[in-house]
C-alpha cells in the first residue's frame, strides 16, 4: 500500500513543479517526473508478493511465481512514449529560449496563467 | 498565494487517487488477462519473456504505432530544430582520458546494446532497450570528440528500412496467415536463441530503428548548443 501512495506523492510533486514553478526546463523535469509516478503505480498494482520477473529463465518456474507482465508491458511502452514528448517538448523550450532569450515564464507574454 | 492554492488542489487531487486506489489490493494475484499470458505464452508463442511475448506478439499492433509514435517525435524534433545554415557542435573537447577511455568503451556499448536486443525474447531487455543503449554510446562519443560526426542519411536509411522490415514482417502474417504481425516461422524450442518465430526479427527491426532514431535526435539537439 505504501507503494501506490509513495507514487501517488511522486505525481504530486510533479504537478506541483508544473503548476507552480517559473523555469521551463523545471516544468519539463515536473512532467517527466509524472511520468515516473504512474510507472510506478502501474508497476505496483502488478506486483505480487514473493514473486519473480515474469521470465522463465530456470526449470521449474511457475506461473504462479511471476508478478503480472500486463502493467509491465504497458509500462515498456509508456516509458517510450515519455522519452518522445520529453525530446519535443525540450526542443521547444530550445526555440522559445532562442526566441526570447529567457527561460522564465513570466518574462515571455502570453503565456501567463 | 498560488502556491497554497496549488498545493490545495492537489491535496484533494491526490486524496481522490488515493481513494481510489486503496480499494485495489497490493500485492496479490488479480484475476486478469495476464494469468493467461503466463500459463499460455511460451506455448503460443515461443518466447519465454512473457513481457517482450505482449509486447511484440499479443500487442505487436500497439507497438507499430508505439515506433511510429517515437518516429514522428524524432521527425518533429528535427523540423521543430531545423535551421538553414548547416550547423556544428560547438562543444569543446574532453579532457585526454575521457576520450582515451570513452573510444575503449564505446565498441563495448554497441556489442551490449546488441546483446539486449538480440535476446529480447530470452533475458529483460528488447528493441527499445537495446537501441537506447546504442544511441547513449554514440552520446560517449559526441561529448568526447567535437569532430565525431554520424552520416545521417545511413541512419535515416536504417530507420526507415527498420520500419519497413516491422511493416513487412506484419503483412507477411497477412499474407501467409491469417492476420497481421501473425507468427509464420516455426516456434522452436523455448529458451534458445533461435526460437519464438518472428519475435526476435521485429525487436532486431525495432533495436535499429530506435538506435539510428536516439542517435539523430541526439545530434541535432547536441548541434543547437551556442
Amino acid at each position: 500500500m505504501i507503494y501506490y501512495a509513495a507514487s501517488i506523492l511522486l505525481i504530486l510533486i510533479g504537478m506541483y513543479a508544473v503548476l507552480v514553478k517559473k523555469n521551463i526546463i523545471k516544468i519539463v523535469i515536473g512532467l517527466s517526473i509524472i511520468d515516473s509516478g504512474v510507472h510506478l503505480l502501474f508497476i505496483a498494482i502488478g506486483y505480487v508478493k514473493d514473486a519473480t520477473a515474469p521470465i522463465y529463465s530456470r526449470p521449474g518456474l511457475e506461473a504462479g511465481q511471476m508478478v503480472d507482465p500486463v502493467p509491465q508491458a504497458l509500462v515498456l511502452t509508456a516509458i517510450v512514449i515519455g522519452l518522445a514528448v520529453t525530446a519535443v517538448a525540450l526542443s521547444l523550450v530550445i526555440r522559445l529560449y532562442d526566441h526570447h532569450k529567457t527561460l522564465n515564464i513570466n518574462r515571455i507574454r502570453k503565456l501567463k496563467w | 498565494m498560488r502556491k497554497v492554492i496549488a498545493v490545495l488542489l492537489l491535496g484533494i487531487f491526490g486524496y481522490y487517487i488515493f481513494a481510489l486506489f486503496v480499494n485495489v489490493p497490493f500485492g496479490v494475484r488479480h484475476d486478469n488477462v495476464g494469468q493467461h499470458y503466463l500459463e499460455h505464452s511460451v506455448q503460443e508463442t515461443g518466447a519465454v519473456n512473457i513481457v517482450t511475448a505482449i509486447v511484440v506478439s499479443h500487442r505487436g499492433f500497439d507497438t507499430l504505432g508505439e515506433v511510429t509514435v517515437l518516429f514522428l517525435a524524432a521527425t518533429g524534433l528535427g523540423a521543430i530544430l531545423y535551421d538553414k545554415k548547416g550547423k556544428k557542435r560547438r562543444l569543446q573537447n574532453a579532457s585526454l582520458i575521457v576520450k582515451v577511455a570513452s573510444k575503449l568503451i564505446y565498441p563495448l556499448i554497441i556489442l551490449l546494446g546488441a546483446y539486449v536486443f538480440v535476446h529480447g525474447h530470452l533475458t529483460p531487455g528488447g528493441g527499445f532497450q537495446g537501441g537506447a543503449i546504442i544511441a547513449t554510446g554514440v552520446l560517449l562519443m559526441f561529448i568526447s570528440y567535437r569532430r565525431f560526426e554520424t552520416n545521417h542519411n545511413a541512419l535515416s536509411w536504417v530507420e526507415s528500412l527498420a520500419g519497413m522490415t516491422f511493416v513487412t514482417i506484419g503483412l507477411a502474417g497477412l499474407i501467409w496467415g491469417t492476420s497481421f504481425l501473425q507468427n509464420i516461422l516455426p516456434l522452436g524450442t523455448p529458451n534458445t536463441l533461435l526460437s519464438a518465430g518472428v519475435i526476435p526479427l521485429i525487436y532486431i527491426a525495432v533495436g535499429f530503428k530506435v538506435g539510428a532514431e536516439l542517435t539523430a535526435l541526439l545530434d541535432n539537439m547536441l548541434k543547437t548548443i551556442k
